[in-house]
C-alpha cells in the first residue's frame, strides 16, 4: 500500500506492507537509517522520533497509521547544516561511544528540553527512561543533557 | 494483510462487523510487537487512530468517563491525575515516555494481560467498560469483562468504546514491584483504595487482575486478606511466594499511605 506523510517538514510517499512499523518504513523506503532497529519492541529507545510531536518508538507505529501524520526523525534535527544544540552537546561532552543509541538519546534529550528548558536530574533520567545505552553507563549523557539546557 | 483505518465510529463498528478477523490497533505497543516478531499475522488490522470519539476523557454525573484511545501520559495529567491518582500513579510507571504516549487504557483492558497496570487502579474505581458493536452497545463491570490470561468477553464484532469510573478524589494509591523503575512488567502489582469500605486490586498475581473488599474495621487483617485472595504462579519475573509475600507488604504500606 501507499502511504503519504510528512518526514522532517517534506512531504512524502512510500510504498509500504501493510504489516510493517514505521521504523523500517523509515529506514528502508525513504533512506532515513538515523532511527536505528534494535529491540522492535519499545524497551531500547534506539528507534526515538516524534511523531505530531510526541516522542515514540517508531517500531510500534505502524507505517500505516502515519499517513497523514508528521514524524521528526534525528536527520531532522539539524537546521541550516548545523547541528542542533543537543547534538553539539553529545559531541562536547563525548556522550557517545559506539554510537548506536545516540540517535534515540538526542530525539529524546531534545523532546525534553523543548518541553522542560531547566530539567533536574530526576526529570532526565525520566525523559531518558526509555533509552537503553550499554556502554556509557549514562554519566557522559546526561553531561551532555545539562550541557545542551544549558545552551538554550 | 489489510489495514482499515476508519475515520468515525460508526465507520469503525461497521468495519469490525464486515471484518470480525481484524485486530485493532490502537498505540500499538502489544501489537506491533507480535507483528515484529513474526508472532502474528492478521488477516486484517483495524487501525483505531483517526476515530476520534474514543479519544479523551469527561466528567458525567459524579463518574469520570475514559475514551479507550486515553494514553497512559494524558491518564498522568493534572486535572485527570488528580481524579484519578492511583490510574495517574500506575499510568506513570507503564513503560518510558514513548511507550506511554502512543499505549492506551483501550489497549490494556483488550490485551487484558494478568498484569496490565491500569486494571488494577479501575478495579478499585468500580470501572465499567462499554464495549459497542452495530448491533448496538453493552456494559460490563471490569471484573466480568477480563475472564482469564489475555482474554476477555468482547465479541469478535465488538470494539471498546471505553470506562466509566467512579471513586474521583478519594484516597487511592498505586504500587508496583519489579527491578527497575521504568520498562518494567510487574512483578506484582496493588492499587488500594479506602472511601466508604477497604479495596485492594492486585495485577500479576493470579490469571486475572483481582478486586478484593473489606470494612473499614478490618484494617489490621487486610494485607493478609489480599495475599490469601491471590493466586499466583512462579516464573520468570518471581516466585509465587515472593508475589504473596509481596502483596501483603504493599498492601500494608498501601493503606498507611491512604488512612493519613
Amino acid at each position: 500500500m501507499r502511504i503519504e506523510l510528512s518526514v522532517n517538514g517534506e512531504p512524502c510517499e512510500a510504498d509500504v506492507w501493510e504489516g510493517e512499523s514505521l521504523l523500517y518504513a523509515l529506514r528502508e523506503r525513504l533512506g532515513l537509517p538515523g532511527s536505528k532497529n534494535a529491540c522492535e519492541q519499545g524497551e531500547c529507545g534506539s528507534c526515538s522520533v516524534l511523531l505530531d510531536g510526541k516522542l515514540v518508538c517508531a517500531c510500534l507505529v505502524l507505517a500505516a497509521q502515519a499517513e497523514g501524520h508528521e514524524i521528526v526523525t534525528v536527520e531532522g534535527l539539524a537546521e541550516d547544516g548545523r547541528l542542533h544544540k543537543v547534538q553539539e552537546a553529545f559531541v562536547a561532552a563525548g556522550a557517545v561511544q559506539c554510537g548506536f543509541c545516540t540517535p534515540g538519546l538526542v530525539v529524546a534529550t531534545a523532546d525534553l528540553l523543548a518541553r522542560n528548558v531547566y530539567p533536574s536530574d530526576d526529570d532526565i533520567r525520566e525523559a531518558l527512561s526509555g533509552n537503553l545505552c550499554r556502554c556509557t553507563g549514562y554519566a557522559k549523557i546526561f553531561d551532555a543533557v545539562r550541557m545542551a539546557a544549558a545552551s538554550l | 494483510m489489510d489495514v482499515l483505518t476508519p475515520r468515525s465510529l460508526e465507520q469503525a463498528l461497521r468495519l469490525k462487523a464486515e471484518r470480525p478477523d481484524a485486530v485493532p490497533i490502537q498505540g500499538g505497543t502489544d501489537v506491533m510487537v507480535e507483528l515484529n516478531f513474526d508472532r502474528a499475522r492478521p488477516a486484517a488490522l483495524l487501525n483505531l487512530n483517526e476515530v476520534a470519539e474514543l479519544r479523551g476523557w469527561s466528567r458525567q454525573n459524579g463518574r469520570v468517563w475514559l475514551g479507550s484511545g486515553l494514553t497512559y501520559a494524558e491518564a498522568m495529567e493534572r486535572p485527570l491525575a488528580e481524579a484519578l491518582p492511583a490510574l495517574a500513579e500506575a499510568a506513570r510507571t507503564v513503560g518510558g515516555p514513548q511507550i506511554r504516549n502512543r499505549g492506551t487504557i483501550g489497549g490494556n483492558l483488550g490485551t487484558a494481560s494478568p498484569a496490565g497496570d491500569a486494571l488494577p487502579p479501575l478495579l478499585v474505581c468500580g470501572a465499567e467498560v462499554k464495549i459497542a458493536s452495530v448491533r448496538g452497545e453493552r456494559i460490563v463491570p471490569l471484573p466480568d469483562f477480563v475472564v482469564g490470561p489475555k482474554r476477555n468477553v468482547l465479541a469478535e464484532d465488538e470494539l471498546i468504546l471505553g470506562v466509566s469510573v467512579g471513586g474521583t478524589e478519594s484516597r487511592q494509591t498505586f504500587m508496583k514491584v519489579g527491578p527497575r523503575n521504568a520498562m518494567v512488567i510487574a512483578v506484582v502489582s496493588l492499587a488500594v483504595r479506602v472511601d466508604g469500605d477497604l479495596r485492594a486490586a492486585f495485577g500479576s498475581a493470579g490469571p486475572v487482575p483481582t478486586l478484593v473488599r473489606a470494612g473499614l474495621g478490618d484494617v489490621d487483617s487486610f494485607p493478609q486478606r489480599v495475599a490469601e485472595a491471590a493466586s499466583p504462579i512462579d516464573d520468570v519475573r518471581g516466585t509465587a511466594s515472593y508475589r504473596r509475600h509481596a502483596l501483603r507488604i504493599l498492601t500494608r504500606r498501601a493503606l498507611d499511605r491512604c488512612l493519613v
